[in-house]
Formats: structure tokens, sequence, C-alpha cells
């Protein structure tokens, strides 16, 4: 099981003093939270992507890059990558070459994006967003796994034996999550390459997480991949915490109230009913988040989102020590407790070598036959 | 027999209001015509006071609080649509608007659907006309023909009972001739994937 923490990467004026973070400031501290997320013994950090203000999360492999030199064990993620809007060429170029740079921590969450604007500003339109997904995505998938590439799409110029460099670091391409909020079409996407599915369930109630996942294991089963309790599925989650809980509720709640999202709307106590928003004592983030898997099954990885509303750092690091100290080494237990054995790890690159190792013996063992 | 669902949706805002009271009388008119046709009635009254505040969040957060959620799944199953606003600056109120905002994509496409409405004058009346039917036609909603518009002057008046009469025998016509066509359900029955890639 995998923890870690995503970020939006917005720049959100902090509502009890009224500042505004600068971009420079906001970068960095996106890069003392990645660090902080290792220091503590989180194992992922994944950060988002936008092209528009108020995020400065234009270019995350550039970030996630200077993340990596810094990092010895974090996985680096995103959260999400823009399949439709971002050239599929360049992707597997980029993330192949953080791959390497990385000693293979990366992994990525496909994503549409949420901002309409964002279509047309890279040329595209919104209302293919779906089809985008589908055949940018099943570009990127020979890119990683095949040279001199012959391609022909609707999106983009056709390739003639193309080769993208570098090739993925000892082979296995990164892994990828395919991350939807609404859209069965993409639980569907992941489960025909049998790989992961993110639900970023923050703002959500759980019976609609429990549909999308349900649709996913489902389908991974039909495609082959292994068991409906072998897809590999995460989840998100966002807390607040304090050791005391009235502590935790009267610091979060001026943050709450006017949050991007659902600030103005719905109180912090029903939101916190409603969605796997939690705020009060470590003990209750324990209790709510070790009960998620009753109601997706044994899952793969959590994140967090920690660094919202305009927090300040210095708080949003505390978050994470918190996290880190009292709530991750509780969770990992409780959730090691009666995991079925056939619930697999999520995969990462030594996992994926060294499949790639044993499948290649089996090849040569039959004398160059595939098995 | 067959048993016919009813949802009724009122737009009302005070209790009691006349936008209820049209609202059960077309209710009754057109329960007494549908047994009289072919079956049984369930009805459900939906009040969107009740949700008022749900319906805002649901506009700022995206999704539905629990009886909120009930009443989107209530309308969507149903065999015919009662709804009934009244007129606030020539169209109808914004609560009821709200309401068939947040409602899934195909929610009531097919449902036949009576409309009603209230104003404290007859001059309101055309609201129905030029702001109702198109929503309810975006919607793909089958509205009957006759719409009841009560002003507060109708209540002391002749022929708004038989106007009602008339609107709940035609709409019930039309529930009972009704064959219920429930939008597909993508979780359901998901588009293999690839199909999804020769449709790109």
């Amino acid at each position: 099981m995998q923890f870690g923490i995503f970020s939006v990467g917005d720049i959100t004026p902090d509502p009890t003093t009224g500042r505004t973070p600068t971009e420079g400031e906001r970068i960095q501290a996106m890069i003392a939270i990645a660090l902080k997320a290792e220091e503590v013994g989180l194992d992922v950090f994944a950060a988002g992507e936008h092209h528009n203000p108020p995020f400065m999360t234009s270019s995350p492999t550039t970030m996630l890059g200077y993340i990596a030199a810094q990092t010895e064990r974090l996985i680096l993620s995103t959260a999400t990558t823009l399949i439709t809007t971002n050239d599929p060429v360049k992707i597997a170029e980029d993330y192949a070459m953080l791959q390497h740079l990385a000693g293979g921590r990366v992994d990525l969450m496909m994503g549409r994006g949420n901002t309409g604007p964002v279509y047309p500003w890279f040329g595209k339109d919104i209302r293919d967003g779906i089809a985008l997904a589908v055949e940018n995505y099943a570009l990127l998938h020979r890119l990683w796994r095949e040279t001199n590439v012959d391609w022909e799409g609707r999106f983009r110029t056709p390739l003639q034996s193309f080769t993208s460099t570098p090739r993925p670091l000892d082979g296995p391409p990164p892994f990828v999550w395919h991350g939807s909020i609404r859209s069965p079409e993409i639980a569907e996407q992941a489960a025909f390459y049998g790989d992961g599915f993110f639900h970023n369930n923050i703002f959500w109630p759980m019976r609609h997480t429990k549909q999308m996942v349900g649709i996913y294991r489902e389908r991974f089963e039909f495609y082959g991949h292994g068991g409906a309790d072998q897809a590999i599925v995460g989840l998100g989650g966002q807390v607040f915490m304090r050791d005391n809980s009235q502590d935790a509720v009267r610091e979060f709640r001026p943050y709450f109230d006017v949050a991007p999202v659902y600030g103005h709307g719905p109180s912090l106590e029903d939101f916190t009913a409603q969605t796997p928003l939690t705020v009060g004592s470590p003990q209750q983030v324990i209790e709510r988040y070790a009960a998620m898997r009753e109601h997706v099954g044994d899952y793969q990885r959590q994140l967090f989102l920690m660094d919202h509303a305009g927090l300040p750092l210095a708080t949003v690091l505390d978050q994470i020590e918190i996290l880190g100290a009292e709530v991750v080494p509780v969770l990992r237990k409780e959730l090691a407790r009666d995991r079925p054995a056939p619930v697999p790890d999520a995969p990462t690159h030594a996992m994926l070598k060294a499949d790639q190792t044993s499948r290649q013996n089996v090849f040569t063992a039959n004398g160059g036959e595939r098995p | 027999m067959t048993t016919r669902s009813l949802v009724i949706v009122s737009a009302g805002l005070s209790e009691p209001s006349s936008t209820r009271r049209l609202a059960d009388r077309l209710t009754a008119a057109t329960t007494a015509a549908l047994r009289d046709l072919d079956g049984r009635v369930t009805t459900e009254v939906i009040e969107l006071r009740a949700h008022a505040h749900d319906l805002t969040d649901h506009l700022l957060t995206g999704f539905a609080g629990e009886s909120l959620q009930q009443a989107k799944d209530a309308i969507a199953a149903a065999d015919g649509v009662i709804a009934v606003t009244p007129i606030f600056s020539a169209s109808y109120s914004g609560l009821f608007k709200t309401f068939f905002d947040v409602l899934d994509d195909g929610a009531i496409e097919g449902t036949p659907v009576l409309m009603g409405a209230t104003a404290g004058t007859a001059r309101h009346s055309l609201a129905l006309e030029h702001a109702l039917r198109p929503l309810f036609s975006y919607l793909k909603a089958v509205v009957a023909p006759s719409a009841v518009f009560a002003a507060s002057e109708d209540w002391g008046a002749d022929g708004l009972g038989a106007r009602i009469d008339r609107a709940g025998r035609g709409f019930a016509a039309l529930v009972a001739a009704h064959e219920p066509t429930h939008a597909a359900d993508p979780f359901a029955d998901p588009t293999p994937f690839a199909q999804l890639l020769r449709s790109g």
C-alpha cells in the first residue's frame, strides 16, 4: 500500500491573513512539501498540471526532475497529466527522460483536465475529450513499447518510422494510472490496458466512488488481467488534524468556508459527512481511511491533498509530519491486516522490471516462442 | 392493471402555497383520469423548498446530498411528471430552474410532463408557453399540450376546475400511452473499449 501527497498547485490567498503567496514562493513551497513527504516516510508525491492562473504547475517534469535530484525513495507522479491537450509524443519523451533521471521512481496519472478553455488554447475541442484521451493514450502506449512506429490518427500529424527517445529505463515504461471522476469510459480504458484507476473522490460522496471503482474492477477482470480484486486502485483524500479534534475544526474552518471548489457551499460538518474530508484528531483520520476499503475493496494507493485553500506552508508541513508520524504507520498496519493474498501492490519500476525479466526468461526457455 | 408513478414537483415557497394547491389539483385530476383509463397510480411530491439549500450546494460542489439524490432518482424513474412553479419576473422561479439544471442528462427524456404555473395576475399566463415549454422541450420531455395557469383571481372564479380536469385527462392519456424509456445506464452497460477506439 502506497501513501502520498498530491498537489493541485493553486495559488490561493490565506483567508486568515489576506496574503497571497507569489508564484516563486508557491513553487518553492511545493518542492518543500515533496521533500517533507519523503522525510516523513511517505511513498508518493504527485503534481497537478494546469495552464492558467491561479495555478503554477504548467511544467510538471521540470518540477519533478528537480525533486527527483533531491530525493532517494519518493515515487514522483502526476495528478494529472493532460492526455487530451498534450502531444502524446512529447509525453512519451518527457516522462521517459524523467524516468531515467529519477532511477525509475516515476509513474503518471492521465486525466482529461477540467478547464474548458485549455482545449482551444492547445488547439483542441473539448467535445473530443474522451476521443482525445483514447487516441492519444493508444499512441503513447505504443511509443513506449515499440520502435519505428508508423501511426495515423484523427488528432495529430501521422508518424512514419518514429522512435521516441530515450527508451524507457530498463525496458518497462512508467506505470500509468487513469484518473476520472465521472466518466465510465475512462474506467473502461484503464481496465482494457490493465493500468491503474485513480478515483479522485475528494469532493465526491462514497456512493459515486464505489460505482466508478466497481465498473473498473469488473472490466479489469473482463479483459483478462486478473481477478477484480487484483485491479490497481487509487483514491484521493483530504484531512486536517490536531491532537484535539475541536482545535482542528476551529483552525481549518476559515479555510474551508472560502476554499476553492466547495467554499460558500455546504457546512464543514455536512461536507465531511458526505466526502472523504476528515477534520479532527489523527485517530479520527485513521478510522475514516482504514474503512475506505470496505467500500471499494483493498486498494493500492492513497493520496492526500494537504496544501490547498491557502493554508500556509508551515501548517502544511506540520500536517504532513502528523500524517507521516501518527497516521500512515497505523494505516499501513491496519490495511495489511486481512488483506487477501491475491491483492497486489501498486506496480513499481523494480516490480515491472522483474516481471519483464521473468517473461523474457520464459520466452528464451520456449526457444523464442512467446508464451 | 398497470401501476404508473407520478412525480409532482412544486416550487411554491410559502406554506401552504397556491402553487402546491394547483399541483395537488392537477395530481387529483390526473390520478382520477388514469384510474378511469387503466390502472393504479402512485404519487410522490417533491417540494423544492425543502431542497433549496441542497440545490445551492449541488451547484457549488457538483453532487447531490442524500435527500436531493432521492428526489433526482424519483423523477428519473417517473412515468409522468407534474411540474408547477410560481412565475417570478416573467419566468419560472430560480429554485424551479435550479432543480431541472441539476438533473442528469436524459433524466426526463421521453417522460410526459404536465406544466402548471401560478402568479398574482393573469398577465403572466404566457410564461408557461415562452419559458416552461422550451425548457422541457430542451430536456426532450413529452410536454402535454394543455398546461394550467392559475392567477390569484382564478381561485375565486369559474373555469379553473374545468381547465384542471381537461389538462388532467389529456395528461393521463399521455401517461397511459407512454412506454417507459429510461436513459441507458453507462455504469451498468459500459461502452466496450474497442468501440471507443473506433469512434476516435
